[in-house]
């Protein structure tokens, strides 16, 4: 109190007693706006401005309740924000510390994705002929999604089961939640710098547009875009699409069937690799048939056995002459013998001898043949040779 | 020419030889001996394929960047 009875306070007491007051009266309240004047610090904190046709507040978002949200705060956009009014006294001024934001409703979030689209649309980044193909046979496939969500197990799942000789790179980032985006284009860039992977899967599970929402943010479009690795897009459910479905390479409904497009069965790989075995075997033994079948044919040609023919024609001839000369000889020599037999026979006939068997014998006297009887006069010794044998005789009477 | 030159062989190049050589031989314009010669080829790609269709182990690393900023790939612990 001064002298005159007025209480006096300094700036800081009503300051205090307005902050004391402002902050017990609005502890906690649900403000609609537009969002205006959005910067985002370099310490992470969020500074903002919401409006209405004829008012404005200040507003902040802790850096700590930013990882929370869904999208990016865009000005223009309107939100729904929870917060606690709050006085700042080094400025006097009021502001709402926001801990949640949300879209008001899906229209919002809707526009932008619609407007996202449109211009990159305009600028060629869907385009067809952007699109890279898939590697036919990845030996390393990069992963960019969540370590902690489904997509990694569903992937990893699919993968085990169909070709698991491959290598997961993972790249891990958040998914959702503010700064998710910028996580998930630097992932992409730095598998983009690491290069020893063949190809990308970027995506998450299933969630609402808001959790999604990461995936139609430019910033990751843009990436993908520029990625010298093809990228598969995968996010949530099927009947979803996202800005980076379309502008990835190519856009799988799902983690679970991104797995499956980036790697070919192994049951059908086997079965193609037996074909190809079965096939490679089958070939060469209808060469080695066929070779045989020459050998064979060569073998069993006329011109190929006219010299065996030729030696065999002689060799029987030469048996035939050998066979004739013996039969010639033998012949010869039958006809000889007989003609010797007949001589010998006709010889024996001959033979003074011979006439000794009829009776008849030679008379010797001295060793001298005694042909007439008056050769002898009585009593000359003589010898009388018969045809078996020789007797001595004396002559009794001449 | 031989399969086994190539020290970092991968599946996409092995399968695309071997049929490559499935090819030339059905063909059979090339003598015995370099259909020979490319069937036992064939015959090293179809085991180096098989064994590797036969892998159960699906590996799974890790990208980071160790202190001097160049890239490391670690196994992921998985849960």
């Amino acid at each position: 109190m001064d002298q005159r009875g007025r209480k006096i306070l300094s700036v800081s007491e009503l300051t205090q007693l307005i902050k004391y007051s402002l902050e017990n009266a609005f502890p906690h309240v649900w403000l609609q706006g537009e969002i205006s004047n959005a910067k985002l610090h370099t310490s992470g904190h969020f500074y903002f401005t919401l409006k209405d046709e004829k008012s404005q507040i200040s507003a902040v978002m802790w850096r700590s309740n930013l990882t929370t949200l869904p999208f990016v705060p865009e000005d223009g956009m309107k939100v729904l924000a929870l917060g606690s009014i709050t006085v700042y006294p080094p400025r006097g001024n009021y502001q709402i510390d926001v801990v949640e934001l949300q879209p008001v409703g899906i229209g919002e979030l809707q526009l932008a994705f619609d407007r996202l689209k449109r211009k990159l649309a305009a600028e060629g980044l869907f385009d067809a002929a952007h699109k890279k193909p898939l590697p036919e046979f990845p030996e390393r496939i990069g992963i960019i999604t969540s370590l902690t969500g489904a997509a990694l197990q569903d992937i990893r799942t699919v993968l085990q089961k169909r070709f698991p000789a491959v290598e997961v790179v993972v790249s891990p980032v958040r998914v959702q939640g503010f700064g998710a985006a910028e996580e998930i284009a630097q992932a992409i860039e730095e598998m983009n710098r690491f290069g020893e992977v063949d190809v990308l899967i970027v995506g998450r599970g299933g969630g609402s547009l808001e959790d999604l929402w990461a995936f139609n943010e430019e910033r990751v479009a843009r990436a993908i875009y520029a990625s010298r690795i093809p990228v598969v897009s995968a996010v949530g459910h099927e009947i979803d699409f996202s800005i980076s479905d379309f502008v990835a390479d190519l856009r799988a409904p799902t983690p679970s069937a991104a797995a499956a497009m980036v790697v070919r069965d192994r049951r059908e790989l086997l079965e193609v690799l037996s074909n190809i075995s079965y096939t490679m075997r089958q070939a060469i033994a209808d060469r080695i048939q066929h070779l045989r079948d020459r050998i064979r044919h060569a073998v069993g040609s006329y011109s190929f056995n006219r010299p065996r023919d030729l030696a065999r024609e002689y060799a029987q001839r030469l048996d035939e002459l050998g066979r004739g000369l013996v039969s010639a000889m033998n012949h010869r020599y039958a006809m000889k013998k007989h003609e010797s037999a007949a001589l010998h026979h006709r010889l024996e006939g001959l033979s003074p001898l011979r006439v000794l068997h009829r009776g008849y014998a030679i008379v010797r006297k001295n060793g001298a043949v005694v042909a007439r009887a008056s050769d002898l006069k009585q009593g000359d010794q003589t010898k009388l040779q018969f045809y078996d044998g020789t007797v001595g005789a004396r002559i009794d009477e001449e | 020419m031989s399969a086994k030159k190539n020290p970092k062989q991968t599946f996409e190049e092995s399968l695309k030889r071997l049929e490559k050589i499935v090819e030339i031989l059905e063909q059979g314009e090339i003598s015995l001996d370099e259909a020979i010669e490319l069937y036992e080829e064939g015959i090293e790609l179809s085991k180096f394929c098989g064994e590797k269709l036969k892998t159960v182990e699906l590996k799974l690393k890790k990208l980071s960047k160790n202190l001097n900023g160049e890239f490391e790939i670690t196994d992921l612990e998985t849960e």
